[in-house]
């Protein structure tokens, strides 16, 4: 029952998650915990994402949310756990923020964070799969190919009108759509985003939920961190709320809402 | 908006651009026009540029390069290098050892193999590092891989560890000030305090000759044309699009997939490979290297150069440099020496405070506001934000 | 010295009270009569008597023997010593002697023979001398010189002793004597290296390091394995000074860098101009002693005790003033405040170096800061000492502020997170100011101890501000037992690279450790860990 001894492909998994389940999931955690000076940020999450999965995930403020993004993108070792990706071939907690983006997680920030002193076509180029060394981009061209899934991704996003404007200059809700069109440009197998939404009128917000369905239609697993509750019932998928570090319930946002230990948590004891 | 095609912007911008056009102008024109002037002319003419000025301006292009190479890491990546003469002295040794094995018998002892220093510490023989400096393309090429060795290993590991920001400048400072001390020792094998001087000839031609003084000018303008050249495609290339992502946001660019430690490597190398240039021409038009130019201080002060010009714009850090050297060259002669820190040390706060963006970068907003066109080079003036 | 003499003029006339009895025939009556022969070979052999007698009044014939003051009626066998204002005095009983004839008295003459006795004897008689320190130093030249005459006059002295620290000084003389005198049976000698070797120190080493050839073999074993035990015992000693030196360096350091530290830690600023405030420190300490010395000269050992409220708050001042003009308007752009305070600091070097030249100026140190004292074979000078109980002060004072006032927990509180701070209603720029304040007047402080031990001139300063970095980078920012403990490594390992490497390749050296330390350790020794700070 060592997890220490266990080989990603020789898996045997503990508890209810099994072989199958890891070797299955695009995504998998099991048992991980991050304490930051005592405070216990996550403590023994474990969940899966399979391929092609959109999942929303909701709590209240230091849940837990944004550092197990840091921990699947690299950004925060787990004390404890495991993290792997792709059906258990690839332990994320070896690998550093570059070569997790590489293997295909693509990652939006809680504050929306594009270049703002570039142009938004050129945020987008700097997104878009391919070459990322960087002797070689010292003379790399642009190829029609290129132009036109920027284009592409330039309609799915709604700001071909924007395209010269500089990054910095976007509305704010402008911005968030940017980065998530800077994640369709890395055609990433996994997305992860952090609050989407967040400062977006009514009217932003319906675009977004339609704009993530589109992207998880084509393919790409999504995970969304939100707080918006008419957000998440807009998505439409399973809810996962994670409560002091772990997962406090799962389910349908109706199966979860109903939850009485969510209700706890969120209206306060 | 109009339609995308029709936008300012919409076309990428030239290699050069207005501003490039008439920097480079302005530095080409005077490699040709200064050394004639110098050479064609009678010395009582009224429009004769005597050879004292040409050093002159000679060591001021040295500096505008050296400016550049800052710029280029500080405006466009944001490292902000206060070690950056130590490439620059670098360079400037290597140049001057190859100056020294030059002299051969001239020297005070006339050893045709040591230099003077050497013979006067009882050296009996070269120590291996000097060997092969009499041979001019061999120092030339020392004159790139010395600093940019240096750099490569130094950013190897300062950007693998992600040290940024205060501290890359704190220690940065600390390895140019290690430098200081170490070449300040004799036995290092460097002339100790004294550095390297007496040079006799570069070449073949007299140091102190006329024609060598012209050339060595219009060389250093052909550098700091190359190097604006160089440093110009490198910052519009898709590589210099993630040097500025990196300086504005490198957590992002992380999570985009690119290496940010080697983007800035690469931009840290090539930076120290121009200061090592500079100094390499530096070193022969004023005659002398010692440890001082490894001083902590001329450091910083190259840093104020490219703030008064305009960080991230490279003609701008050129200009700021021949502008505060000129200043100091005025001031430092005159009466007003004692006060000339006064005026060095207001300049540092009154560009941070007044003039964040430096001349060039104030001129480009003004500009870019009142022909409400987008500047020639995207995301060329960083917000004031280090 | 004056005071020396006079003591033992007092001593010696309490005992002329207490031993002048009617003459007794003694070594030391011998000794007299032997003065009055006119015989250079008599002299000698009362010299050698008086050095043994052990009766006070002997010093002073030995001394007016050298000095040519010692006189002797041939006819009627008595000494007088004549004093330098021409007075007589009776050598025997020591008393003023009256109604002497002074043209029968002739002077009693000194050829080589009798200059190296009485020397000799001197010596001896300083073994006996009133005061402590004077045969101390007595027993330690008779170690060094060896000199097997002076055995019998070590013996009564050793047989007299009864300050512990003379006594032990005494017997490692009687030692080295016994240890190399190859008449001494060879069981004394080995018991003279047991006492030698508890010494412990390099003259003990010397002494058992060159053994005479002829030793016998049992004596000769156990001076090697004293002198390795001995090498072992002073290696450690060795290190324990070279620890010193460094706690000593790391208080400085500490001193110049704890300000540093919190401008850093609650605002985020490098101020370089950091430097340039220890320098001002010390120039008001200077100033403070140039004022004393024009008006109460008398109030010189205060000066430091003066210097330090005042360095703190004319520098805390100058600290307060630039963060209001200048570094205000620069929050949130560390490297341009980087630039800015740089330029301060080119300002303020050429003020002071136009309004007190370029030049060093003196600073004096109090008497309480000066001379030395020993612990086992360590060697501690005031000076150092001082410092370091004033880093430690400071220290201890910087902390207690942050910890009970309530300026002390708005910068705290700043530290931590500023926004959530000041929503919380704390005037972050007032704390800023303070902070700042605080931080240049510590500065100010530090400046007042740089200058016992630096140069006090315009780029004093300039020496300490990358040290000073390093420590508040090495430590890890926001914490002060960091720069505690990062000034205090850095100075201890500085001095314990030196003996290796030398002053400038220790140096080097150490930037290098710190620079692939912080490669290892980004943010520091002791780093604040955790969301916020990536902010």
């Amino acid at each position: 029952m060592s997890d220490i001894l266990m080989a990603p492909e020789a898996a045997n998994p503990p508890r209810a998650i099994t072989e199958k389940t890891l070797t299955d999931a695009l995504l998998y955690l099991n048992g991980v915990s991050v304490t930051f000076d005592g405070f216990r940020a996550l403590n023994a999450l474990s969940f899966t994402v399979d391929a092609g999965e959109m999942r929303a995930i909701i709590g209240p403020n230091g849940a837990g949310k944004t550092t197990m993004m840091d921990v699947i993108t690299g950004k925060t070792r787990p004390d404890i756990g495991e993290v792997f990706f792709n059906g258990g071939t690839t332990d994320l907690t070896k690998l550093d923020e570059t070569e997790i983006a590489t293997l295909g997680i693509g990652r939006k920030f809680q504050k929306p964070t594009v270049f703002e002193s570039h142009m938004v076509i050129d945020n987008l180029r700097l997104a878009l799969k391919g070459q990322r060394g960087a002797l070689a981009n010292i003379f790399r061209r642009e190829t029609g190919e290129e132009r036109d899934k920027i284009d592409a991704i330039f309609e799915t996003i709604r700001l071909s009108d924007h395209r010269y404007r500089l990054g910095g200059a976007l509305s704010h809700g402008q911005k968030q759509w940017l980065e998530i069109g800077m994640l369709l440009a890395q055609d990433p197998k996994l997305l992860l985003v952090d609050e989407p939404v967040a400062g977006m009128t009514d009217a932003e917000t319906a675009q977004t939920a339609e704009l993530l369905r589109a992207i998880n239609a084509n393919g790409h697993s999504v995970v969304v961190v939100e707080h918006d509750m008419t957000f998440v019932r807009d998505l439409g998928v399973r809810v996962m709320c994670l409560h002091e570090g772990s997962v406090l319930a799962e389910g349908t946002l109706d199966q979860v809402s109903a939850n009485e230990r969510v209700i706890e948590v969120y209206l306060g004891r | 908006m109009s339609h995308p095609d029709t936008t300012p912007g919409a076309r990428p911008p030239a290699l050069l651009g207005t501003q490039g056009a008439i920097f480079l102008a302005i530095v080409l024109g005077a490699a040709v026009l200064i050394p004639a002037l110098n050479l064609l002319t009678p010395a009582g003419s009224a429009l004769h540029v005597p050879t004292y000025l040409v050093s002159l301006l000679g060591k001021y292009l040295c500096y505008a390069l050296l400016a550049m190479s800052v710029d280029l890491i500080w405006g466009y990546v944001g490292i902000l290098s206060l070690g950056q003469g130590a490439f620059f002295a670098l360079g400037g040794y290597a140049m001057g050892m190859y100056l020294m094995r030059q002299i051969g018998t001239r020297g005070v002892y006339g050893d045709p193999v040591l230099p003077d220093f050497m013979v006067f510490l009882n050296w009996k023989q070269l120590p291996w590092f000097w060997y092969g400096f009499d041979w001019f393309p061999f120092a030339a090429l020392m004159v790139l891989v010395a600093p940019g060795a240096l750099a490569l290993v130094f950013g190897w590991f300062a950007f693998r560890s992600r040290v940024t920001g205060v501290y890359l400048s704190i220690i940065t400072q600390a390895m140019t000030f290690a430098l200081l001390l170490a070449f300040f020792r004799n036995d290092m094998g460097f002339g100790g305090n004294n550095g390297l001087t007496d040079f006799k000839d570069i070449l073949g031609f007299n140091v102190q000759a006329d024609g060598t003084r012209a050339v060595l000018f219009a060389l250093s303008a052909l550098a700091l044309a190359f190097g604006y050249v160089l440093c110009r495609y490198l910052v519009r290339s898709h590589f210099g699009k993630v040097l500025i992502a990196i300086r504005d946001a490198e957590a992002r660019v992380r999570f985009t997939g690119y290496r940010a430690e080697n983007y800035k490597l690469v931009a840290f190398v090539v930076s120290a490979c121009l200061a090592g240039v500079a100094g390499a021409l530096y070193v022969p038009q004023v005659g002398i290297i010692n440890p001082s130019e490894f001083s902590p201080a001329n450091s910083i002060e190259i840093i104020v150069w490219v703030a008064v010009g305009g960080r991230g714009t490279l003609a701008g850090a050129a200009l700021g440099a021949v502008l505060v050297n000129y200043a100091k060259t005025y001031f430092t002669s005159g009466v007003l020496a004692p006060y000339w820190l006064f005026m060095l040390g207001g300049l540092f706060v009154a560009v941070t405070l007044f003039l964040p963006k430096g001349i060039v970068g104030t001129f480009l907003d003004w500009r870019s506001r009142h022909a409400e066109a987008e500047p020639d080079v995207p995301g060329a003036t960083p917000k004031p934000v280090a | 010295m004056r005071l020396a003499a006079a003591f033992l003029a007092f001593a010696l006339a309490v005992l002329t009270v207490v031993v002048s009895r009617p003459a007794m025939a003694g070594p030391y009556e011998d000794a007299l009569a032997k003065f009055t022969t006119e015989s250079y070979a008599d002299t000698d052999e009362g010299l050698g008597l008086l050095a043994t007698s052990g009766n006070p009044l002997a010093v002073d014939i030995v001394e007016a023997l050298a000095d040519g003051r010692l006189l002797f009626n041939a006819d009627a066998k008595t000494v007088y010593v004549k004093k330098a204002d021409g007075s007589l005095i009776d050598a025997a009983t020591g008393q003023p002697a009256t109604g002497v004839d002074e043209a029968a008295l002739k002077p009693v003459r000194a050829n080589n023979r009798v200059r190296r006795a009485i020397e000799a004897a001197s010596g001896a008689l300083s073994l006996m001398n009133p005061d402590p320190a004077k045969r101390l130093a007595a027993a330690q030249a008779v170690f060094k010189s060896r000199d097997a005459a002076a055995r019998p006059a070590l013996e009564t002295a050793l047989s007299r002793e009864s300050d512990p620290q003379v006594k032990a000084a005494l017997a490692s003389a009687r030692a080295a004597i016994v240890l190399n005198d190859s008449a001494s049976p060879e069981a004394d000698r080995i018991a003279a290296v047991d006492t030698i070797a508890g010494a412990g120190n390099q003259d003990a080493l010397a002494l058992l390091q060159n053994v005479p050839a002829d030793a016998p073999a049992g004596v000769k074993t156990a001076a090697a394995s004293a002198v390795a035990s001995i090498q072992h015992s002073l290696a450690i000693w060795d290190v324990a000074q070279n620890i010193w030196y460094g706690l000593s360096l790391g208080s400085v350091l500490l001193l110049a860098a704890i300000g540093l530290a919190i401008t850093f830690g609650v605002m985020g600023v490098i101020n370089m101009a950091h430097g340039e405030m220890v320098m001002l420190g010390a120039y008001v300490t200077f100033m403070v002693q140039e004022a004393i010395r024009t008006y109460d000269p008398g109030l010189f050992d205060a000066s430091l005790i003066i210097a330090i409220p005042i360095a703190f708050l004319v520098t805390g001042l100058i600290g307060v003033v630039i963060e209001r003009t200048v570094i205000r308007f620069l929050y949130g752009r560390p490297l341009e405040t980087l630039l800015a305070t740089w330029g301060i600091s080119l300002i303020l070097q050429q003020a002071i170096r136009t309004a007190f030249g370029p030049t060093n100026r003196e600073v004096g140190a109090p008497s309480w800061m000066s001379g030395a004292f020993e612990i086992g074979h360590l060697s501690i000078t005031y000076g150092r000492l001082w410092i370091i109980v004033f880093a430690g002060l400071v220290f201890l004072a910087l902390l207690g502020t942050l910890r009970l006032t309530r300026i002390g927990l708005e910068m705290r509180a700043v530290t931590q997170n500023r926004r959530m701070a000041a929503s919380m209603g704390i005037r972050t720029n007032w704390v800023d100011a303070m902070t700042f304040g605080l931080g240049s007047g510590i500065a100010g402080m530090a400046g007042v101890a740089l200058s016992q031990i630096d140069n006090v001139s315009p780029n004093l300063g300039q020496s300490y501000i990358i040290d000073s970095f390093l420590v508040v980078v090495f430590g890890g920012v926001g914490n002060l037992w960091g720069t505690l403990v990062g000034a205090m490594s850095l100075g201890v390992a500085n001095k314990l690279l030196e003996p290796y490497a030398g002053a400038v390749l220790g140096k080097i050296a150490l930037l290098v450790i710190v620079i692939l330390f912080i490669q290892k350790r980004p943010r520091g020794l002791f780093a604040l860990k955790g969301r916020a700070i990536e902010a």
